[in-house]
């Protein structure tokens, strides 16, 4: 067992299926999300269900962050072992002539991503746990809306979610298809799953950079 | 053609080395690169200078002894090719050409511009072969039909030479597609597949220990290879390493 978590390849899979696990978790936000821009009382009862299914809380957001956690544990531990594999590096290296630098940087995408997340988490986890857990709040299924919209009314908040989805973006369009290969799938899907992959690294990024910018120009008024 | 050449001098495995200038002058379109280096090093016998120690041998690009990372590249800016097969016509009078041995801690420098590649031996030594009696009794290869499509894929993979120019390629210095051609090759074939799933623990085992890198799907080896073996080999691999473990 000590072998297989020391391989090169069992590692692989883990930060495929991993990314694999957080990519299909952002389809499912962007679906709630996307609500807040064109039914806010549908995005509010969303909202409250995920915030108070027992399912939702106490298994699914568990799994999600132990998903978050080994997928950026992992990549730093393989980024660490692939330093170490070229100790002395090239005078003169010319990365760009073969591969894309979406994948010779994805530990830089991948950090901001992982920065920006704290961001997130402050912004909206330890703001629910705080008020359910720690101020103990009764249960108020209007309120979700109206907190998600003044979370953008900051430009600085605004600028920062739109870069970080930019950068998401590029992990995105490496980091799916690139999922596929390292479980052993490259056949006749391939060019497929490369071509959904850029439209899936587009499409849900810029989804979410359309609703931090919608809800900042369209601030609720008092 | 006038040349600048940067080479890295080293004078050992256990010496610092550094990037030493020299020009070069009446290098022809028609030479290889190889001979390029050649002439340079007549020139510094000449002068009675140490001349730069490369790998070469067959120089038909058919041996995988020849290296060299040239302008950041490994085997230069031709694609399919190795250096031995790699022209001057590719270079302009005036240039500047950067010539570096391949990097990687699995690949550490003997002298100049000449790695220790032993540790794709190693690795084509925990599994790359099939175990048969060939004294007297060998079966016919004809006799074990095989589907066409296998067949050339098996080639295709066989069709590796070792050079390294995969690992050099890589950011991560990743071994992977060398390892998994020669798993592919065969895993392809019936002949192969007696001993699929401990060859693969066997060599990916070995390659972990050899101290490569971890393939990041760049695809720059794909790119670099001279001759053109396919990241489907890895995915191969991948594949065969994954059924080896269910098995257990």
């Amino acid at each position: 067992m000590s072998g297989l978590i020391k391989s090169s390849i069992a590692r692989k899979v883990v930060m495929a299926l991993s990314g694999l696990f957080l990519v299909f978790f952002l389809a499912q936000h962007f679906t709630i999300n996307i609500t807040s821009v064109i039914a806010p009382d549908t995005f509010n009862e969303w909202s409250h269900f995920m915030g108070y299914n027992g399912l939702v809380q106490f298994i699914l957001q568990p799994i999600l962050i132990a998903g978050v956690i080994v997928h950026f544990v992992m990549g730093i531990a393989l980024e660490i072992k692939n330093n170490k594999a070229r100790a002395i590096k090239y005078k003169k290296y010319s990365g760009g002539a073969n591969a894309s630098w979406m994948s010779r940087n994805m530990i830089i995408t991948g950090l901001v991503v992982l920065a920006f997340l704290g961001l997130h988490f402050y912004d909206f986890w330890i703001h629910e746990m705080d008020y359910k857990y720690i101020a103990g709040n009764a249960e108020d299924p209007t309120r979700y809306y109206q907190e998600t919209v003044e979370k953008f009314e900051p430009f600085w908040r605004t600028v920062i979610y739109v870069i970080s989805f930019v950068l998401l973006s590029l992990h995105l369009w490496h980091g799916f298809a690139s999922s596929f290969q390292s479980m052993g799938v490259n056949n006749k899907y391939t060019p497929a799953i490369q071509t959904f992959t850029k439209i899936y690294a587009i499409g849900i990024p810029l989804g979410f950079i359309f609703i931090a910018v919608y809800h900042h120009l369209n601030p609720i008024t008092h | 053609m006038k040349l600048n050449l940067k080479i890295w001098r080293q004078k050992d495995a256990n010496t610092k080395g550094e990037m030493v200038d020299y020009t070069i002058n009446g290098v022809e379109g028609d030479m290889s690169f190889l001979e390029m280096l050649d002439v340079l090093n007549e020139d510094l016998i000449n002068k009675g200078k140490e001349p730069v120690q490369f790998d070469h041998d067959c120089r038909e690009g058919i041996c995988g002894s020849c290296s060299l990372q040239i302008n950041g590249e490994p085997h230069g800016p031709d694609r399919l090719v190795t250096t031995c097969q790699l022209h001057m016509r590719k270079f302009n009078d005036g240039d500047t050409i950067v010539i570096e041995p391949f990097r990687a801690t699995a690949f550490p420098v003997i002298k100049d511009l000449v790695v220790d590649r032993t540790a794709f031996d190693r690795i084509q030594q925990a599994g790359g072969y099939i175990s048969v009696n060939t004294s007297g009794n060998t079966v016919d290869a004809n006799a074990t039909p095989i589907e066409k499509d296998k067949a050339d894929d098996s080639f295709y993979a066989a069709t590796c030479i070792g050079c390294g120019a995969c690992v050099a390629a890589c950011k991560n210095a990743s071994a992977m597609l060398f390892t998994s051609a020669k798993v592919s090759q065969f895993a392809l074939l019936p002949q192969g597949r007696v001993e699929a799933t401990e060859r693969v623990e066997n060599m990916v085992r070995q390659m972990d220990l050899e101290g490569f890198g971890n393939c990041t799907n760049t695809g720059a080896c794909e790119v670099e290879c001279p001759k053109g073996i396919s990241l489907e080999n890895i995915a191969r691999m991948n594949r065969e390493y994954l059924s080896a473990t269910v098995k257990g």
